[in-house]
């Protein structure tokens, strides 16, 4: 039996040692991260790598549904702003609240409103939940606009704690706190992946009739990724306020949050958890390079474009073109 | 509640439903009979909007003047586009995703475009019915939305008439109803899908014009008929035509009242609300089977 | 059917005044069908006669808006194609559907952790490679479906059936297109399935297979049953020669 062609067998070997070398892995990344971003000690460098980690834990969310069970979802902008305007709410309410609770809060609306989206579409063929998503984005961000408690179309200002819990400045605290939600995310995407959920949902993805007749409960396994996805992506806009201090609705409804959640995963590639975490260290990169010296236009054209030319030329993504075989890296 | 404000809402609703039609009646062809979830015609509306303004500021052309000269060459990029789709999504087999994401793109380039051309300033157009008001008794009704009503109305009505009286329009009813039966009388469903979604994008050109007339463009406005577009499309039962006309009069009433008894600030959610509401009810729609 | 009427044998499958209609038009217009444990039934028809939409009835891909189906004396007919799948009712696809993202053995293992519960990977995979050799895919296991032949994809479609471990099999056209040689090969196939005690329902054109394998066989026209039972017999039933030389 060969180790290359039956995964499950090689994950039964790995099982827990594989997990902590993972584990040791991330947790090197960090500590490099944070030393170099601790020798440049500026407010932008911060700026930067938040954004860039704000995208793996996006792309990686959206990619647990889009990507594993090919179901394309619209409205990560408003999943995201249901994160911002989560913990707007409840800085409202509980000002001393800390940062990491509302990102669980988060997690929970975000979840249940996957599972309310999916709920409603799911049963209808995929190109409709596409749509939905995109309805409960633009019906959120009218609510958001209407709702004078959380600012309402003017916004709402945020004054953060004088103190940090750890690492001195606020910025490094939040962009700490940054690096753990995108460790969590790629650990949950990475568990989905293979584990059972992972292979019903691929099935899913390749024919939906097929696993049905297969015994796949295709409508349970959905809404469970939905859920799973749309906690993700809540998870990743709750610390947002504290960061910028100040959001309105434009802001948490972002147009570039809107494209960016989408074309990382395509363009990294969408059958593994790694893919959208290249598109994401790749893209995002890219983007704050490009907005120092381009426009923000320029920006959002630039990533129209290598949507338009990767779903054509390279369906795979990128991970897609360095692997012969597309689900090669696991 | 005064009658005289209800009556004002429902006859404007009633009025811009008939521009929605237009607006719509490009998806119902694209998404509800050939499949193509052209989530990008929202962009092509936008860059018909920006022809009739540049034909109009620059040569002095009525926007319905310029939408008609236009419209020949939307039709012919619709048949490239849809060439290429085709050749690049259709026939790869996991086409769907891929097809979506890819329009999703499209739509962000064809916008981003605009806005480095035109900039992000409100455009208008001049017309000699920009302006002017027709009086009926107590109402007053617009030019500038009576004559996209009628237009509107217009647009479907001839496509009506070609999809029932030529033989290319009933081979675009037949693919739209099983892509298999037009090859056994010997028709090539990709040639008749071309030409239909070249129809598709022609109204698109159209539908700008009107939108240019009705009120100042720029270029991001767009994004707010995706939800439009489609609510209008589902709830007219995806392929019909007629369907499409009274789900744009019943859209365009809905916006209508909540502007009027609400607040215009909730007007976005309307069409989108719309749109969840009949699919979590009744998703094929009123008219559907 | 009346009390009176009940068969000896329970049925695996009894499906009675099935009626399905799309618009205005009637698929089936009220047929029965019942199978026995472990027997070989043939179902043909004329292309447009109701064959595909009565297997998606009963494996629950569409809902009659009339009648029943029994499943072991179970009623499913509101049941949902993975239920049924889990209670030992399988199929093929008449156009081979694999899990095109997946190797051949992957696709195996989908029925066998979703349908047939076997939750140890380190079983499911032994399980797999045993169906494959039966299926004649043993060495193919670690290719992806696209490099298979046609001949081959059908047997992955009969061993990702198997691998749901049924006690019913609905082999939808399983040898369209094939060879004379390659519906041997299927033929064979099935044989060997049935003689494992599973009940086989074959829908199928080419009548040599279905006269070579089937004990009953039903016959479908216009969404309405006109003939039911012995191969011989029905061959011969004048209905079956119209219907059939007629067009």
């Amino acid at each position: 039996m060969s180790s290359l062609s039956t995964p499950y067998v090689e994950d039964r070997r790995g099982g827990l040692p594989r997990t902590l070398v993972w584990l040791a892995l991330a947790a090197a990344i960090g500590v490099v991260l944070f030393t170099v971003l601790g020798r440049f000690n500026s407010e932008y460098a911060y700026l930067a790598a938040y954004g860039v980690l704000q995208y793996v834990v996006l792309a990686t969310g959206w990619n647990i549904l889009g990507g594993y069970a090919g179901y394309v979802n619209f409205g990560a902008a408003g999943f995201y702003a249901l994160g911002v305007y989560g913990s707007v709410f409840l800085y409202k309410l509980f000002p001393d609240l800390p940062v990491p609770v509302m990102v669980l809060v988060a997690a929970g609306v975000g979840a249940l409103f996957g599972l309310g989206m999916g709920y409603l579409t799911l049963r209808l063929r995929g190109v409709f939940f596409s749509i939905g998503t995109l309805a409960l984005s633009v019906i959120l961000h009218t609510v958001i606009v209407n709702w004078e408690f959380v600012g309402g179309a003017r916004g709402a200002y945020i004054i953060r704690p004088e103190e940090a819990p750890v690492l001195g400045s606020y910025a490094a605290y939040l962009c700490l706190l940054m690096f753990v939600l995108a460790v969590i995310a790629v650990a949950i995407a990475r568990t989905v992946q293979h584990s059972w959920l992972g292979r019903g949902l691929a099935a899913i993805r390749d024919d939906e009739t097929a696993a049905e007749c297969s015994g796949v409960a295709s409508l349970k396994l959905k809404l469970a990724a939905t859920s799973l996805s749309g906690a993700v992506l809540a998870m990743a806009g709750a610390p947002f306020p504290f960061f910028i201090t100040y959001v309105d609705p434009a802001t948490a409804f972002s147009l570039t949050v809107a494209v960016n959640t989408i074309a990382m995963p395509v363009i990294g590639g969408m059958a593994t958890w790694i893919g959208p975490v290249v598109g994401a260290v790749l893209i995002g990169s890219l983007q704050q390079l490009a907005t120092v010296t381009i426009s923000s236009s320029a920006n959002l054209l630039i990533v129209g474009l290598l949507l338009v030319v990767f779903t054509s030329i390279a369906p795979f993504g990128i991970m897609g073109l360095l692997s012969r075989r597309r689900r090669n890296v696991r | 509640m005064s009658m005289e404000l209800f009556g004002n809402a429902l006859l404007s609703g009633l009025l811009l439903g008939g521009f929605y039609a237009a607006v719509a009646v490009g998806i119902t062809i694209a998404f509800g009979m050939l499949d193509i979830v052209n989530i990008a015609h929202p962009a092509f509306i936008m860059l018909g909007a920006f022809v009739a303004y540049w034909l109009n500021v620059e040569y002095g052309l009525d926007p319905l003047l310029a939408a008609l000269i236009a419209a020949p060459f939307a039709y012919l990029l619709g048949r490239g586009l849809y060439r290429y789709y085709n050749g690049v999504f259709e026939r790869r087999s996991d086409d769907s995703l891929q097809g979506l994401a890819f329009f999703f793109g499209l739509l962000f380039v064809v916008e981003v475009s605009l806005l480095l051309v035109f900039g992000v300033d409100y455009r208008f157009v001049s017309a000699p019915y920009i302006g002017p008001s027709l009086t009926l008794g107590d109402y007053s009704v617009p030019y500038r939305m009576l004559v996209p009503f009628l237009a509107g109305l217009g647009v479907v009505a001839l496509i009506a008439l070609y999809l029932g009286r030529t033989f290319t329009g009933r081979a675009i009813l037949a693919v739209s109803q099983d892509p298999g039966a037009l090859r056994l009388v010997g028709g090539n469903p990709i040639k008749i899908k071309e030409a239909a979604f070249g129809l598709s994008i022609a109204t698109a050109m159209l539908a700008g014009a009107l939108l240019v007339i009705i009120q100042p463009i720029e270029p991001s406005m767009g994004r707010e008929f995706i939800g439009r577009a489609f609510a209008i499309c589902v709830l007219g039962g995806m392929t019909s035509l007629l369907g499409t006309v009274v789900a744009g009069a019943i859209l365009g009433i809905a916006e209508a009242m909540t502007t009027t008894y609400v607040g215009a600030a909730w007007g976005p959610a309307v069409s989108f609300g719309l749109l969840l509401v009949t699919l979590a009810v009744r998703p094929s729609g009123i008219f559907g089977r | 059917m009346s009390a009176l009427a009940q068969p000896a044998t329970p049925l695996i499958l009894d499906a009675s005044g099935i009626v399905k209609r799309f618009g205005g038009f009637t698929a089936l217009d009220g047929v029965d069908f019942t199978v026995r444990p472990g027997e070989r039934v043939g179902l043909i028809g004329p292309n447009g006669s109701g064959k595909s939409t009565f297997v998606n009835c009963i494996t629950g891909a569409l809902v009659p808006e009339a009648g029943r189906v029994l499943f072991e004396g179970a009623d499913v007919t509101r049941l949902s194609a993975h239920r049924r799948a889990r209670l030992g009712l399988a199929r093929s696809f008449q156009i081979p559907r694999p899990f095109k993202g997946m190797t051949i053995r992957e696709n195996i293992e989908i029925p066998l952790t979703f349908a047939a519960g076997e939750a140890s990977r380190r079983r499911s995979a032994e399980r797999a490679g045993e169906i494959l050799h039966s299926v004649g895919l043993g060495t193919r296991a670690a290719d992806l479906p696209a490099s298979l032949s046609q001949v081959e994809l059908r047997r992955l479609e009969l061993g990702r059936a198997l691998a749901a471990n049924p006690r019913l099999l609905i082999a939808d056209e399983a040898m369209a297109g094939l060879s004379d040689s390659e519906v041997d090969e299927i033929l064979e196939l099935l044989v060997r399935l049935n003689g494992e005690g599973i009940a086989v329902i074959l829908i199928e054109h080419i009548m040599r297979a279905v006269t070579g394998f089937c004990e009953r066989i039903v016959v479908l026209v216009a969404g309405k049953k006109i003939a039911d039972g012995a191969a011989a017999e029905v061959m011969r039933h004048p209905d079956v020669e119209r219907a059939y030389l007629g067009q």
